[in-house]
């Protein structure tokens, strides 16, 4: 997780989370219940990505991945852009994902975790003090999540859809 | 999950043949359904992380369908099938006796047609693999969802509490001779599941 480099589209993983200065682009692919949350420094003019899977990663005994869960990946990204010159009070957020993708009627396997996962990511904002800025989560499609760290907009691609700039 | 590391070769051989032979009884059902001649690739039983799953499939945003549901009774686990997003469409074409190419977006209909594809294949899966084992392996009801690749299996793979870095897989190639249908298999299990299994077949773990 080094601070990215060279000027393309850098991709962010699942359960992964990068951190970039402007120009450079942050790009996650595919989000489902997943959620990704975009935190920017518009002053520093840099920001972080982060693809979290699940919300809490307490239930779990062997957490080897932290940037999989919410309550441990967004401190841990926060701390990255730190590092890299960002200053945590001018931090502002923007989520997207979240979704509920699969239409079935087993609903016991389903407990739409996307809810979660979303209602989890804006818990923890909440508590540290970021404000979220713009949002898409929710509904029943997959996202593709694109953050330009030059000016903290987050293009939103879905499939049968305009792309959409929040 | 890392107890799977105990698998040994003769373990995985042993997946890959459960693999080939439900496999088998699901490709001869589909051929029936759709009256072609459908052929499947030699299975493959691996670990592999979320990520190396989604590569072998397509890139994260490739249209896909995806049937998944949940294995209940004596080994509990997960069956996705994939479908690239046109051999959805042909398999929708030829199960309702349609012209190949008709159909250009999923309808309720259409969803209802591949989900019920997902239960054939399962159902065949499942009782091959019953018949072989002795044991009772119960479907739930199917899941169905066509969107981005990455959404698709992530939801399902986290849906189905399939979080840990390495997932151990059996996955066969589905395909239909001039490249019409082109589907994936996948059997998720986790570690009691494959004890009882390999008991069943006087293997120990």
């Amino acid at each position: 997780m080094e601070l990215a480099k060279g000027t393309a589209e850098i991709q962010v993983g699942i359960a992964d989370y990068k951190v970039a200065h402007s120009p450079h682009r942050l790009i996650t692919l595919g989000l489902g219940s997943c959620v990704g949350v975009a935190l920017y420094d518009s002053v520093a003019k840099v920001g972080g990505l982060l693809h979290i899977m699940l919300p809490d990663s307490t239930q779990f005994n062997n957490v080897t991945k932290p940037a999989k869960f919410a309550d441990t990946g967004i401190p841990l990204m926060i701390d990255h852009i730190k590092r890299q010159g960002g200053n945590p009070n001018r931090l502002t957020a923007k989520l997207a994902g979240g979704a509920q993708m699969f239409s079935g009627l087993d609903e016991k396997f389903v407990l739409n975790i996307g809810q979660r996962n979303a209602q989890m990511v804006r818990e923890i904002l909440k508590k540290i003090g970021i404000r979220i800025l713009a949002e898409e989560l929710g509904g029943n499609r997959g996202r593709t999540m694109i953050f330009d760290t030059s000016n903290g907009q987050v293009t939103i691609r879905t499939i049968g859809s305009p792309l959409k700039v929040i | 999950m890392s107890e799977h590391r105990q698998l040994t070769e003769t373990h995985l051989d042993v997946l890959k043949e459960i693999g080939n032979i439900g496999l088998g009884n699901a490709a001869t059902a589909l051929a029936t359904m759709v009256n072609k001649r459908i052929d499947m690739a030699v299975p493959q039983s691996k670990f592999l992380s979320m990520d190396e799953l989604m590569d072998i499939i397509g890139g994260l945003e490739e249209v896909v369908s995806c049937v998944s549901l949940r294995l209940e009774g004596d080994v509990p686990g997960q069956i996705l099938f994939l479908f690239n997003i046109k051999s959805t469409f042909n398999l929708v074409d030829m199960l309702m006796g349609m012209e190949q190419g008709t159909t250009q977006e999923l309808d309720e209909m259409g969803e209802s047609v591949v989900k019920e594809i997902g239960n054939v294949l399962t159902g065949s899966f499942l009782s091959a693999i019953g018949t072989m084992t002795g044991l009772n392996l119960i479907p739930t009801v199917p899941m169905f969802a066509t969107d981005m690749l990455g959404a698709v299996l992530s939801t399902s793979l986290v849906a189905g509490g399939y979080v840990e870095e390495n997932i151990l897989m059996i996955e066969t190639l589905l395909f239909e001779d001039q490249e019409q249908i082109k589907g994936h298999f996948f059997l998720i299990t986790e570690q009691d599941s494959l004890k009882t299994l390999f008991s069943s077949l006087g293997l120990t773990l």
